[in-house]
């Protein structure tokens, strides 16, 4: 029973769990999901499709934050990366074209590849504190977006773009399985090769591991990167879904929100020790409360206050502190047990 | 629960009952520890009195940490009383415990280094005057402490600009301010040289004088028999016994702390080394710092052990450290068996066979929060490339191996490293080096701020490892384990060689004079 509760999983998915049974007492139709046309809907469905942009950008974020580091840049780099895709789809006369947005999600994936080279070079070349190096592409990012799309909100027609965020593949959006093919790809590599262990190692202690000969700058470099191409997809789903690219609202407070859901799943920002796992969970957490606060029909005004109140919650319960606190006053108890006998011991 | 037994428990020895018929000051009676089934402190018994220096001796997890944290009220009894002056107290926090008079000064020194001296001395009890603080008595005040102690030190100074020795001693004149009874040193002379040493023990000596009873916690034998009146010696989280340290034979102290016979402490047999005029294997040429060491020349045979012997700041860390990739090389050349590389990285000196274990154990040797397991195979992973994962029954087996062969307790694979003892942190670096099949070890300081009794095995695996064909560089401040350990001893002074001495050749006393700097021989 301890052992479960000891886990570190265990609060992040009581979290959730509650957050679940809450949403379906409050209104019972949470959990009915129907299909039609072979296709299921329902909210916990759009919950799964809605999570993928974060999903993805809270993936990167965790592998970043592993290395003691935090990436300020992933929504701007969304920003651009939507950009780009909007603008090549919108200037190549065929929007309908499969090939056409196979080349422009490419491409802007590519471009994102290049802005986590950026990020990744500052840091671990240059040796700029990560919160300096990435908020560079935080604020010059959206600009950078804007210059491409001339300062309009570029839209587009584009039946194969719009299939990205809002289409199916079988039963379920294909959103979803960009996020599990990402959380997939991500677990094997970290975890099948020795990636993660060196990952962890270069986080908790980096000067202890360049000394045992593990080649920092390489995997530092790396984890930047992979933030950047995640962040880039994250970008093409968004714009895919509002069928538009706007520099200004694309990703805006996304990397707050990403490192809300890697916190919430209980890896430290100290780096070190991640759990990927743990960052799935944070990241529904986030997309449920999100639904909730939807659905229960809280004032747009107030809805931050209320988001704020739950996620305030779920981090006091997880801090060592009140855990400590919780573990002491057990122990406190098994204490006053073991009292009269030292009364009894001594003169 | 064990109940307390009705037969007469035995005694334990204590050599004398109080210092000229005082009373305590601080008497710990029955105290127990748990930490789950666990006993870290198992009845121990432990008292203080008033004008004495007090050594606790043991090995690692012999409950030297526990119980000083019963008694400063980091760690609650769960079973046992403390009097402090014929009252009983109980401690919830290191803060109640200092106001109650019982301060403590940390081995990693927990001071504000950006504010000033003085603001560190009265911290928590600036004089005020209107609600704000008085800098100028807060001066005055922090002098008159500074100068009680005979230290000259300018309290407006800023504490991070001093030496780490006088920031220990500031830390001590803070306790002092506290208006101290029982003032705790845990391993204070651990990165002091020997003129801060003699520093600190004439501020010992002062507070005792005043009727302050310090307990000094340290591995070094010879300060315990300078400093201390009386030692306690714990084992397995067991009282031993209560000595005076001058009727207390230091072979004898050291046999009750492992609770061994004298005679396996035996010093251990050389074999054969290589003849001296045999190609070296490591051959370092004219190795030349920034700061540290000038146009050094360093040979080691195969399967000899040569020690590097030295004054903090002599050279003998920098050495070490441009030699294994660690540091630049501004100048010279190192040769590995007749090959040689540029090293501007410890992965390329660990290329060449050639591994560095560093004498900053917590932040440049463990990987704290990784498990023994990750912590073992570490470097050999990052050899292989992070795309060519060793197996994990392979790992396990691996680290299995130099688990039972290092002797590393506990053996659990899967705790995280920096739960573990200092000694045996120690060990899981060694081994995560040796899990290299490295052909050069350079030890820097491996024993320090470790036990006797890992200090000892490790010296003699050291000597095992050097048997079997092993090259070793080891340094350590301790000049009666270098020559102890060592073939041969070459003595840096001011980043210069000023002599190879053999090691049967020489007595730790005419080391000591080469060591020194000349001005101190006449003195």
């Amino acid at each position: 029973m301890t052992g479960i509760l000891r886990h570190r999983l265990f609060w992040p998915s009581a979290a959730l769990v509650l957050l679940i049974v809450v949403n379906s007492v409050a209104r019972p139709k949470f959990l009915t999901t129907t299909m039609r046309d072979g296709q299921l809907y329902g909210a916990l469905v759009d919950v799964l499709r809605g999570s993928a942009p974060l999903m993805l950008v809270a993936l990167g974020m965790t592998i970043v934050i592993a290395t003691r580091g935090i990436d300020l840049s992933v929504g701007a780099i969304m920003a651009v990366s939507g950009a780009v895709a909007l603008t090549i789809i919108d200037g190549s006369g065929d929007p309908e074209n499969v090939g056409t947005v196979l080349v422009a999600v490419l491409v802007a994936v590519l471009v994102a590849l290049v802005l986590g080279v950026w990020n990744g070079f500052l840091v671990s070349v240059l040796g700029i504190q990560p919160i300096i190096a990435t908020l560079v592409l935080m604020l010059a990012g959206r600009g950078v977006a804007l210059l491409i799309t001339g300062g309009f909100i570029t839209t587009v027609n584009s039946a194969p773009f719009a299939y990205i965020a809002s289409g199916y593949l079988t039963l379920l959006p294909f959103a979803f399985f960009v996020s599990v093919a990402a959380i997939v790809a991500i677990a094997l590599v970290e975890r099948r090769t020795a990636l993660g262990v060196l990952t962890e190692a270069v986080g908790v202690n980096p000067e202890a591991s360049r000394l045992a000969g593990v080649r920092r700058r390489g995997i530092v470099w790396g984890a930047y990167v992979v933030s950047g191409v995640l962040a880039g997809l994250a970008g093409v789903i968004y714009a895919s879904n509002i069928k538009a690219a706007d520099a200004n609202a694309a990703g805006l407070f996304i990397e707050l929100y990403a490192i809300l859901a890697v916190v919430l799943g209980g890896t430290s920002l100290n780096g070190g020790k991640f759990s990927i796992a743990g960052t799935v969970i944070g990241v529904l957490i986030i997309q449920t409360l999100e639904s909730t606060i939807l659905f229960l029909g809280v004032p747009s005004a107030e809805s931050p206050v209320f988001f704020a109140f739950v996620v305030v919650a779920v981090v006091v319960i997880q801090s060592p502190r009140v855990r400590g606190a919780l573990r002491s006053l057990t122990a406190s108890r098994r204490r006053d047990v073991a009292e009269p006998t030292t009364a009894e011991v001594a003169p | 629960m064990s109940s307390p037994t009705l037969a007469a428990a035995p005694h334990p020895p204590r050599d004398n009952d109080g210092v000229d018929g005082a009373r305590p000051l601080l008497e710990l009676t029955g105290a127990t520890v748990r930490f789950g089934a666990d006993a870290a402190l198992d009845d121990v018994s432990f008292r203080m009195f008033p004008g004495e220096v007090h050594s606790l001796m043991g090995e690692n997890g012999a409950g030297k940490s526990t119980l000083i944290k019963a008694i400063t009220g980091a760690l609650p009894l769960d079973a046992g009383t403390l009097v402090l002056e014929g009252r009983p107290v109980r401690f919830a926090t290191p803060y109640d415990a200092q106001r109650a008079g019982v301060s403590t000064v940390y081995q990693e020194i927990d001071l504000l280094p950006n504010l000033s001296v003085a603001e560190n001395v009265l911290l928590g009890r600036e004089p005020r005057a209107f609600g704000l603080v008085d800098h100028r008595l807060m001066r005055r005040r922090a002098a008159a402490v500074l100068a009680d102690l005979g230290l000259d030190v300018d309290p407006a100074s800023t504490l991070g600009t001093h030496p780490v020795a006088v920031q220990q001693l500031v830390a001590i004149a803070r306790a002092i301010a506290t208006d101290v009874k029982v003032l705790v040193l845990d391993e204070p002379t651990s990165s002091l040289d020997l003129d801060e040493v003699a520093e600190l023990f004439d501020v010992v000596r002062r507070l005792t004088a005043r009727g302050v009873a310090v307990l000094f916690v340290s591995h070094f034998l010879d300060q315990v028999y300078e400093l201390c009146d009386r030692v306690t010696v714990l084992r397995d989280g067991r009282f031993v016994g209560e000595y005076l340290t001058r009727e207390l034979l230091r072979i004898d102290l050291v046999a009750k702390m492992l609770g061994r016979e004298v005679s396996e402490l035996a010093e251990r047999q050389r074999g054969a080394v290589a003849e001296p005029e045999a190609v070296p294997l490591l051959s370092a040429r004219g190795v030349t710092t920034a700061r540290g060491v000038q146009g050094v020349d360093v040979d080691v045979a195969e399967g000899e052990v040569v020690g590097v012997a030295g004054l903090l700041g002599s050279g003998r860390t920098a050495l070490a450290r441009a030699v294994t990739g660690v540091a630049r090389l501004e100048a010279g050349s190192v040769r590995v068996d007749g090959a040689g590389a540029r090293l501007d990285s410890p992965r390329r000196a660990i290329g060449l066979g050639l591994v560095y274990s560093s004498e900053n154990r917590r932040t440049e040797g463990i990987v704290a929060e990784l498990s023994v397991l990750d912590n073992i195979t570490l470097a050999l992973q990052a050899q292989r490339g992070a795309l060519r994962p060793i197996p994990l029954a392979r790992r396990r087996e691996l680290a299995q191996s130099w688990v039972d062969a290092l002797g590393i307790r506990p053996p659990d694979l899967d705790r995280p490293a920096g739960t573990l003892s200092g000694g045996n942190q120690q060990k899981v670096l060694l081994a995560r080096l040796l899990a290299l099949a490295p052909r050069v070890l350079v030890l820097d300081e491996p024993t320090r701020g470790i036990d006797v009794g890992a200090k000892v095995e490790i010296q003699n695996l050291v000597g095992e490892l050097a048997d079997n064909g092993l090259s070793v560089v080891f340094i350590s401040a301790e000049l009666e384990e270098v020559l102890r350990v060592s073939d041969r001893v070459v003595v840096l002074r001011d980043g210069r060689v000023v002599g190879t001495v053999e090691s049967d050749d020489v007595t730790t006393g005419s080391l000591l004079a080469l060591v020194a700097r000349p001005d101190e021989d006449g003195g």
